[in-house]
């Protein structure tokens, strides 16, 4: 066993036999090792965190025909750090009115519930923080803790827009949550497992040929949890000023913008590992872990990509619209492909990988229609209502 | 006294100290941040009893819809922002004797049962407890029944609130 | 190892707060957030039972379930009625609604 094919555990053993021959206790080398290994996964993602803020500049420019940073640096790749010194030395203002205590942990929880969610990421065969049996519904835990830190930074600044915009924003994330998590049982009847690693490993073929409107489904509801473009009501720049976050500065509010946009990756890394295939491509990964992590942060930025490529193309719509798309369609989408792909899943159970592959797409196919279809003519009845209507009108006068 | 008792001892401490400012605190909104802690602390004894399945959901459930659900309806149900006025009511000793009294009578009923101060036995290798839970929920000489009814009943929870709350215009 | 005794302890503190909760608060949503508290202690008895005795009589977390379920059913449907009691009497405090009290 040398470094290269396994580096977690021989770094931590050789931290640990340093920590044992200076005298510790076995137990807690351990657990010290542990919190070093935290500690750096941390510091790694606060790094990619700093690069992901210009890649998402770079990334809008282009999509809006303009060059972004490009005077600190190559390619203005300082201009991050540059923003990062300028939070830091920013006044850092509380309003009056606002509830301190509430108002200061609101900022740490949000940042904590996108680090914590990468303890069930698993990076590369033998790199994961826990392979934890329940590893999906671990997500939605998480995602909860920040529906949490929202309410209550909205709650504590003491603003009626900061209210509004926390109400709006909770009210999505606990609506779209429903089919996200309906959506995550279909890798899970794919794979019969909800770890995360196992999910990954039984992908010999991508999840995504064998439902792709789950995967739809699932970009969809991450979308709208991330509160990105066009679910960012929440922040609606014409009506709220900035939604939830509005009263905050300096690093507070760089730790809100931080996490927004690392939870933006790890949504498209959980997007990659649920239905491409996470570190796997062509054995690749098997030949070296490093492989397997470039692998993965890679996919994770395809979908990171998309994420955006759909915040900045697409208008926001308004919060009722929302809340009746997620209600009236895509959770009785989601509902219906869950029941249909178990259906499926249980008529071909015996079948060959091609005959599998074949009917579960055409199962998929037929959902969209059918819900396509149906969505069409509630659509052209309720056209015809409100038309209807307004000839009524039109008579009168 | 090992790792694990220390952990109990400080999380248990720590539940109960929420629970009890969830029922004193005058503003509501702390009492439901503070019950947020005490769900959570109870989220942490379950990771000890090696129920890890049960934790996630108890995080899901608990503080992702219901502790969300009670902010919600405490900044509903206010005529101003500050919450005036006692958080008691003033029969409150009575509560207060009442509560120590149930304690008092648990207590003493549970020191007087044989298997009180028993241990755990190591849990048998290759035991995997969602694997048993979804088994016991979905076969019909398991717990499918109750499991049934329990979907019913929140039906009609979800039908008989959207009924309750919708402003008849 | 822990004892199952300091769980059921626990367990029985945490069921007597939320029993004053429920009896000595004013307001009707602290009277559900105390109702809450009863329940997560029956959760950990039943949880604690069921690892310390037999662990493969899944009993004990079928039940933990069936009271997630009730729990969710019970805050829907209790708010529902305490902000529709808001909305026609303008109070949510439990001692002022007394229409039936005369």
């Amino acid at each position: 066993m040398n470094f290269l094919n396994d580096p977690l555990k021989v770094a931590s053993d050789w931290l640990t036999g340093i920590f044992v021959s200076w005298g510790m206790n076995d137990v807690f080398a351990h657990v010290l090792v542990v919190f070093l290994g935290i500690f750096v996964l941390i510091l790694i993602l606060m790094v990619i965190d700093i690069l992901l803020v210009w890649i998402e500049r770079k990334v809008v420019a282009r999509f809006q025909d303009r060059l972004g940073p490009n005077r600190l640096g190559p390619f203005g790749l300082i201009q991050p750090f540059a923003d990062i010194i300028k939070l830091l030395i920013k006044e850092d203002t509380t309003p009056a009115g606002a509830d301190k205590i509430v108002y200061n942990i609101a900022p740490m929880l949000s940042m904590m519930s996108v680090l914590i969610l990468w303890a069930v990421v698993p990076l590369a065969p033998v790199m994961l923080g826990v392979d934890l049996n329940s590893g999906l519904l671990f997500i939605i835990a998480a995602g909860s803790i920040g529906t949490l830190s929202i309410i209550m930074a909205g709650w504590s600044s003491n603003n009626k827009f900061s209210v509004i915009g926390a109400f709006r924003q909770v009210a999505v994330m606990i609506s779209f949550e429903v089919p996200m998590l309906a959506v995550m049982l279909i890798p899970t009847i794919f794979s019969g497992s909800m770890g995360m690693n196992a999910i990954v490993q039984s992908q010999d073929i991508w999840f995504v040929l064998f439902s792709p409107l789950a995967a739809l489904i699932f970009l969809i509801a991450a979308i709208a949890e991330l509160g990105r473009a066009p679910f960012d009501l929440a922040e609606g720049e014409s009506e709220l000023v900035s939604g939830y976050n509005i009263e905050y500065s300096g690093m507070k509010f760089g730790m809100f913008y931080a996490g927004e946009l690392l939870h933006a990756f790890t949504f498209g890394g959980f997007w990659a590992i649920m239905f491409f295939g996470g570190y796997r491509f062509f054995g690749l990964e098997l030949v070296s872990p490093f492989l397997a992590i470039a692998i993965i942060l890679f996919k994770a930025l395809v979908g990171y990509w998309v994420i955006m490529w759909v915040k900045y193309t697409v208008m926001r719509i308004r919060i009722d619209q929302m809340l009746a798309f997620n209600w009236k369609f895509l959770t009785p989408v989601a509902f219906t492909l869950v029941m249909v792909t178990a259906l499926m899943n249980a008529l071909l159970r015996g079948a060959d990988g091609w005959l599998y592959v074949t009917g579960m797409i055409l199962a998929n196919i037929v959902v969209a229609w059918v819900s396509l279809e149906v969505v069409r003519s509630t659509g052209k009845k309720e056209r015809e209502r409100v038309e209807g209507v307004k000839q009524v009108v039109e008579a009168h006068h | 006294m090992t790792a694990e008792q220390i952990i109990f001892l400080i999380v248990g401490a720590a539940t109960l100290l929420s629970a009890l400012l969830v029922v004193t605190v005058r503003d509501l909104v702390h009492a439901a941040l503070w019950l947020v802690a005490a769900l959570f602390g109870v989220a942490i004894l379950y990771t000890l009893l090696n129920a890890g399945f049960l934790a996630v959901v108890q995080v899901v459930v608990y503080i992702g819809a219901i502790a969300i659900l009670f902010i919600f309806a405490v900044m509903l149900t206010r005529r101003q922002a500050a919450d005036t006025g006692a958080a008691l009511n003033k029969n409150w000793w009575a509560g207060a004797l009442m509560a120590v009294l149930t304690f008092a009578g648990l207590a003493f009923l549970l020191q007087g049962w044989s298997g009180f101060s028993k241990t755990a036995s190591a849990i048998p290798s290759g035991f995997d407890a969602i694997e048993q839970l979804g088994g016991a929920l979905t076969s019909p000489v398991g717990y499918v029944l109750p499991f049934e009814v329990a979907s019913v009943l929140l039906l009609a929870a979800l039908v008989g609130a959207v009924y309750l709350a919708f402003n008849k215009k | 190892m822990i004892p199952l005794s300091w769980y059921l302890i626990l367990a029985a503190g945490l069921f007597s707060i939320g029993l004053f909760g429920v009896l000595a608060r004013r307001n009707a949503v602290a009277i559900l957030l105390g109702v809450e508290l009863m329940l997560n202690a029956v959760n950990i008895n039943l949880v604690a039972f069921w690892r310390y005795g037999d662990v493969s009589l899944m009993a004990g977390q079928v039940f933990t379930i069936i009271v997630f379920a009730v729990a969710a059913a019970e805050v829907a449907v209790g708010l529902a009625l305490v902000i529709s009691v808001y909305r026609r009497r303008n109070t949510v405090v439990a001692e002022e609604l007394d229409l039936l009290k005369w």
